[in-house]
């Protein structure tokens, strides 16, 4: 039998004995994106339908010098709560969202055909009151523009004298799109699910396997090293791409809980998007397998390697926080680059555009070609003397 | 048959091996015996090939390790210093991956398995993971998985180290029988009374050289002697790394 399919099969059998190797590559690292997801989609979800059916309560200081007001806010759905003596502390403490403040003089200047004050007070740094915020703000101006359309017409002016240019939104984002921006942190659940999947094994069979003293005694068997590595390598892209699979087939299923629709998405995790991400996630799978040996080569020992692999797992996070961050707008040159390649197409599959024959060839075609060299890399580092000598 | 001639490895500035050369021969237990650091394991992976010499040559049953290293290997059975186990696996799964890679049929790994279980008595722990093993259990199944192609020529590397006396002791008589296979055996120790009791030839090797090459005999007769180890003490001038 050939010397790489015996490793291989050495490698798999013995790792599907390991507890903690299964647990990460078939359960812990695929299944942590899927949860992930629909944990915050929830949230989200839920909180965004929850402020906007539900009364908007506020604290209200002076609301006997603008009993109108109130009234009229009352019937928008604002629920007015008594006040508070220091309003700056209770937004700062995330207490209220935001406090209504009417000053004494609100009738007088009413009175006078002035422009009466009011002051909302809120703290913009907290992410959650933006909501509350932007819905008073628009009772508020509601409210302004009739009764400034009144006084208008009191004086015989037409209220459109007010509003020379009027202003209509026309939105081209469509609901897959608008899912596309929230998404931009799936690629990167995606490409740690490959990572974390085969980390285990990579760590295991060079820094681990030298540890435990017995590359020694294997390389004394009359066989040629890299073919040695590449079974090793062959069954950690095995452990690795199952553990895709599953993370793919988990965004499957799980996407199908995610009340999407009720924000006006569609999320299409269907078998095209699997199937087209699963091709271009292939050359990564080889890739990392050899990056991941190569580093557990140069490391003397077992938590050596897994404290190096620890931090190359944030390097795959760069593009998707780039891209996530920055608009950038997507061109052809980023299918060139391994990593911003596949982060580019899972996001354009996301955003319900699809990607052309020649994307397609050239993410895969650079990225068998960076793992070749990788792996070339890793089996001059494999012929080396000191790779077997543990001590 | 193992042929080592003015064999020299450094590292750095440390002249680990400094013009080794010996003969092992088929049918003989030759020792390797020296204090530690003396270049021994340094000098036994040069002849498994896990080593490139900086000089020198190596030859295996006539073949040269710089030309062929696969080849030697496969005439070579070898216990190296480093003898860990695959813990998942158990020791006939150990045994058995090492034969495969040697190219070995089904038929013959079953047959040789067998027997080599059988020999070293080990047919309780076969079929246990390795996971656990004692000292004694772990040597035996790295010496069965060493030996299973059955090589022509055997490299211990201080084999009885951290073995208990019965384990040494079965050790000792199952390298008697691979001499008795007619094999030819070339173990290292620090050791001097295993050495004494074993080898039909005392290579001493101190600081990467080669201080004395006879029979255990001659070795009394040439320092005049008694004493197997005064007459180590004398040839090696001084007391430092060896073991009684």
């Amino acid at each position: 039998m050939n010397t790489m399919l015996i490793v291989f099969l050495k490698e798999v059998k013995e790792n599907l004995r390991d507890r903690r190797t299964m647990m990460s590559a078939l359960l812990f690292s695929p299944l942590i994106g899927p949860l992930f997801l629909v944990m915050i989609m929830n949230v989200v979800i839920t909180r965004e339908l929850n402020k906007a059916d539900q009364p908007l309560k506020v604290p209200v200081i002076g609301a006997e010098y603008a009993p109108n007001l109130i009234s009229a806010l009352k019937q928008q759905g604002f629920v007015p709560q008594p006040g508070i003596a220091n309003p700056e502390k209770a937004v700062r403490d995330m207490d209220a969202d935001v406090v209504l403040r009417i000053p004494k003089d609100f009738g007088d200047s009413w009175r006078k055909g002035q422009a009466s004050q009011v002051e909302m007070i809120y703290d913009s740094s907290q992410r959650d009151t933006g909501s509350s915020v932007e819905r008073l703000k628009g009772m508020l101006q509601l409210y302004t523009r009739e009764q400034g359309a009144m006084r208008l017409v009191a004086r015989g002016l037409s209220p459109t004298m007010m509003a020379p240019v009027s202003i209509d939104e026309r939105d081209q984002s469509t609901p897959q799109s608008r899912s596309g921006q929230l998404f931009a942190i799936l690629p990167y659940f995606i490409v740690l699910a490959i990572f974390i999947g085969g980390m285990y094994l990579s760590i295991d069979l060079t820094a681990g396997e030298r540890e435990r003293q017995s590359l020694e005694p294997l390389f004394a068997n009359p066989v040629p090293r890299w073919q040695v590595l590449l079974g090793k390598l062959g069954a950690i892209c095995v452990f690795s791409s199952t553990s895709l699979l599953i993370c793919l087939l988990g965004f499957n299923v799980f996407g199908r809980l995610i009340p999407a629709e009720k924000l006006g998405m569609t999320m299409n995790f269907g078998p095209s998007f699997v199937l087209q991400v699963l091709v271009m996630m292939i050359p990564l799978v080889i890739l990392f397998a050899s990056l991941q040996t190569l580093v557990a080569a140069f490391a003397k020992s077992y938590r050596e390697a897994q404290t190096y692999l620890s931090m190359l797992m944030l390097i795959p996070a760069v593009p998707s926080v780039m891209l996530s961050v920055l608009p950038v707008k997507v061109a052809d040159w980023m299918y060139a680059v391994p990593l911003l390649g596949q982060q580019v197409g899972i996001t354009q599959l996301l955003h319900g555009d699809s990607i052309s024959g020649s994307q397609l060839a050239t993410v895969i075609a650079v990225g068998l070609l960076v793992a070749f060299l990788v792996t070339l890399v890793t089996a001059q580092v494999y012929r080396s003397e000191r790779l077997a000598i543990s001590a | 048959m193992i042929e080592v001639k003015d064999l020299r490895k450094h590292f750095g500035a440390v002249k680990a091996v400094d013009g080794v050369s010996f003969k092992a021969r088929d049918g003989e237990i030759t020792g390797l015996l020296g204090p530690n650091g003396a270049g021994k394991t340094t000098t036994l992976r040069m002849l498994y090939t896990l080593m490139t010499p900086d000089q020198g040559q190596v030859l295996v049953d006539g073949i040269d390790v710089a030309r062929d290293a696969k080849a030697v290997r496969r005439q070579l059975g070898v216990l190296p210093d480093a003898r860990g186990l695959y813990k998942r696996l158990t020791a006939r799964e150990n045994i058995e991956y090492f034969a495969r890679l040697q190219g070995m049929d089904k038929a013959l790994i079953r047959t040789r398995r067998d027997k080599l279980i059988e020999t070293l008595d080990m047919a309780d722990i076969a079929d246990r993971r390795a996971e656990g093993f004692s000292q004694g259990q772990r040597v035996k199944t790295a010496i069965a998985r060493a030996l299973i192609h059955d090589p022509k020529n055997v490299i211990l590397d201080e084999p009885t180290n951290g073995l208990d006396v019965m384990a040494t002791r079965s050790l000792r008589q199952f390298m008697h029988k691979l001499k008795e296979e007619g094999r030819c055996v070339l173990f290292s120790s620090h050791i001097m009374q295993e050495v004494a009791a074993l080898c039909d030839r005392i290579v001493v090797i101190a600081h990467g050289r080669v201080v004395a090459d006879e029979t255990p005999d001659a070795l009394r007769a040439q320092t005049g002697e008694a004493n197997l180890e005064d007459a180590f003490v004398k040839i090696i001038g001084s007391e430092e790394g060896l073991a009684a």
